[in-house]
């Protein structure tokens, strides 16, 4: 019988030798070129990091073809960030450039350090997920072939963190990106009584609803829904397959902006609503894509260097951000769910 | 899958710079049945604009009550190979610092075993074998077991902790976040794969406060690096960043949200008022040769983040401004156990550390769980006056 309870491997085992060596105690560290970072040790050797995107969802034969460079440049030694990037680590400063040049050759791009755009955290949507309101893989392929250019260049005016959840689950930190993209629904749940009756625990399905739009139907032995309270989160679904939230024609994605997890120069925020909903146009959403364009362009354009997307709009108003960004205001950014009232301008200093 | 069936819409998105997840399910496909069905699986989600996974039932392996996801396609009859395609989470290593045998190691068990589809990795930070069949999972954790990996946690349980690179490759570390990860992920390896909770439980530890982890984004309880002292300045490299260009008024002074750094232009000196100092790292992102965090180091501890579902996203909030954290990290283990007891006893179904707290005021849980009220818990105090009063604060 296997062992069980033995916990993850050592990662002590892992650490090359020169990291070993010079554990917690780096002195410094510097953006060499995007993709690449050197750190100094304060014994005076210097470790190379080369940066590679990854699209997340990978064959074992691509872990095989990055382990076969990292027996090559790095004496067995990698890891994985967590952005989903894959890190080259060597001391061994003659190997940057033939492994960047391996990489590339692989298909395989350098960037995402420094002032870049780093890969999109996601989702797994289409491919795995069992609640999805769009596919997760696709919108993160089109989106970053668009915006490839912004991650194998490190001089934006700050960091650019692009997540994707393919629902309001959020699995990833999706609630506190620069530029979050979402899935949602837009319609309530059609109820299928009889898969209710099989095995559905009514009372944590009638409490598992944001807005209680959900009450027992005795008759039914079964569940109700209050459409006008129902705002489709899709959380009632994830309880109980009888709450049939998917609904191709009108799912789709919502664009939030804004966030940010570091608390440097200003405390970690959200992301907020600033497109409610472009539709599911599989292979390459392009409304999507160009969303998304329109806001990095903007935000290029306009920031102050070091602004972070969110800084950049707390600066210049969130009503120089809609014009600026030629994106249409709706009621629908506004919220109206329990923490709405902060929100709201209770000062007459704003712009037109 | 039908032999004709062809998959046009992922065929395009094989074009384009970014690396193709398409490719490598087709590089999957060449060699495992269920890979070839999720191909045209996922062809047809694309063309029905709509998810075709029925809710998972419940799979695992023995002792354990998580760490395998059931995964079952609501259309067997066309794709056969998918009609049972669950996922195994593998706990990883701290840091995700690999050797390039341990990683062939996973991919020749999954290659014997599952359809050849992984993440590197999933976002909770487990490595993800993605597909299998039912009577495989426990060969597979078998195989992988021997070899020395495990799975992580999923469900209503300890979800795998997950750390920052820390003192393996950054100089900001201000504790050893990957010693700390995986000392608590083996002293909690109970919680871990027996769900035993109102709902999941995440711990996140990020060396410092650029929270390269997000911790404070999504982990119930965040562990952020921090020192109690005052940040370190080497006035010579304050003299050569100065000189090199950079504009430290501007960029760096300017930029402090405490305004407590002060450029001296004449004599390119660079001041801190140590007391309006907030930790922020910014002037240490922007001057690493420079400045330097200070010498008295541990960690801040918040608890309260989460995602959306159900009363909205949280992020963490300050629960313990500063606590040393050296292994083997006794004061913070006994504290989260008296969390967990707490949150157990008092959280409904389904019900997040953060969300608790929210509904029953922190006053409640501070008392309940031992630990004294300071500033520091909150941006500003209450404005409304509802409070509550107990029975031995009042005279009778």
């Amino acid at each position: 019988m296997a062992k069980i309870d033995i916990g993850p491997p050592d990662y002590k085992k892992f650490l090359s030798p020169m990291i070993r060596k010079n554990y917690g105690k780096w002195k410094y560290h510097e953006y060499v070129k995007p993709g690449v970072i050197r750190h100094v040790a304060e014994s005076g050797d210097t470790l190379y990091s080369i940066r590679i995107g990854s699209p997340r969802l990978v064959s074992i034969d691509f872990i095989r073809d990055i382990c076969t460079l990292a027996d090559e440049y790095c004496e067995g030694y990698l890891r994985f960030t967590s952005r989903n990037n894959i890190e080259f680590m060597t001391g061994d400063e003659s190997k940057v450039e033939p492994l960047i040049e391996a990489c590339k050759a692989k298909g395989l791009p350098v960037g995402g350090t420094g002032k870049s755009l780093s890969n999109i955290v996601h989702t797994q949507g289409w491919v795995h997920c069992h609640t999805p309101a769009t596919d997760a893989s696709g919108i993160v392929k089109s989106v970053m072939d668009d915006l490839y250019e912004y991650f194998i260049r490190d001089d934006l005016p700050a960091k650019l963190k692009v997540a994707m959840a393919c629902c309001l689950n959020m699995c990833g930190a999706v609630h506190c990106s620069d530029i979050a993209i979402l899935g949602v629904h837009r319609t309530a749940p059609v109820i299928k009584h009889e898969i209710i009756q099989k095995g559905t625990e009514i009372p944590t399905l009638v409490a598992c609803c944001p807005t209680g739009a959900i009450r027992p139907d005795p008759k039914n032995k079964s569940v109700a829904v209050n459409e006008a309270k129902c705002m489709y989160c899709g959380n009632c679904y994830t309880m109980s397959p009888g709450m049939e939230i998917l609904d191709a024609k009108n799912d789709g994605v919502a664009i939030l902006v804004g966030g940010k997890v570091s608390n440097a120069r200003s405390a970690p925020s959200f992301s907020r609503l600033v497109i409610p909903f472009l539709p599911n146009n599989p292979p390459r959403w392009p409304e999507v894509t160009a969303a998304v364009r329109n806001i990095v362009e903007t935000w290029i354009k306009y920031a102050r260097k070091g602004e972070r997307v969110g800084e950049w709009i707390e600066r210049i108003g969130w009503e120089r951000f809609f014009t600026l960004a030629n994106i249409p205001f709706s009621e629908k950014c506004i919220d109206d769910y329990i923490f709405s009232r902060e929100t709201f301008r209770t000062s007459a200093a704003f712009k037109y | 899958m039908p032999e004709d069936k062809k998959t046009p819409q992922l065929d395009e998105l094989e074009k384009g710079p970014w690396p193709s997840f398409v490719t490598e399910m087709k590089r999957a496909a060449e060699k495992n049945a269920a890979a070839k069905d999720l191909l045209g699986h996922l062809e047809r989600s694309y063309e029905d604009k709509k998810g075709h996974w029925k809710h998972g039932g419940i799979v695992g392996v023995k002792g354990y009550g998580g760490g395998v996801i059931g995964r079952y396609s609501d259309i067997p009859e066309e794709f056969p190979n998918l009609q049972a395609f669950h996922t195994m989470r593998i706990n990883h290593p701290s840091g995700w610092f690999y050797t390039t045998d341990a990683l062939r190691e996973i991919c020749d068990i999954w290659e014997r075993h599952g359809s050849g589809l992984t993440n590197f990795h999933g976002s909770t930070g487990d490595i993800i074998l993605l597909g299998t069949k039912t009577d495989e999972l426990q060969p597979t954790f078998d195989e992988l077991s021997d070899a020395g990996y495990d799975l992580g946690g999923s469900g209503s349980d300890l979800r795998s902790p997950s750390c920052c690179v820390g003192p393996a490759r950054c100089e900001h570390a201000c504790y050893d976040t990957l010693d700390m990860c995986y000392d608590l992920t083996n002293e909690f390896q109970d919680e871990l794969h027996r769900p035993m909770w109102p709902y999941k439980f995440k711990i996140k530890m990020s060396g410092c406060a650029n929270d390269c982890v997000a911790a404070i984004a999504r982990a119930d309880c965040s562990v952020i690096g921090t020192w109690r002292d005052t940040i370190v300045i080497d006035q010579d490299e304050v003299r050569a960043y100065a000189e090199s260009g950079l504009d430290i008024q501007g960029i760096v002074c300017d930029k402090c949200p405490t305004r407590a750094l002060h450029f001296h232009a004449e004599t390119c000196e660079l001041t801190v008022t140590p007391e309006d100092c907030s930790r922020c790292m910014h002037c240490i992102n922007v001057m690493p040769k420079a400045i330097q965090p200070g010498k008295e180091k541990g960690a801040t501890i918040l608890l309260g983040g989460k995602s959306t579902i159900v009363k909205s996203a949280f992020m963490s909030w300050v629960i313990v401004p500063f606590m040393k954290m050296e292994a083997p990290y006794t004061e913070f283990k006994d504290l989260i156990r008296r969390i967990w007891d707490w949150w157990d006893e008092n959280g409904k179904t389904r019900e997040r550390l953060g969300e608790l707290i929210y509904r029953v005021g922190m006053s409640r849980f501070l008392h309940e769980v031992g630990l004294p009220p300071v500033p520091q818990m909150v941006f500003r105090p209450r404005a409304n006056p509802y409070v509550f009063w107990q029975e031995d604060e009042i005279e009778k």
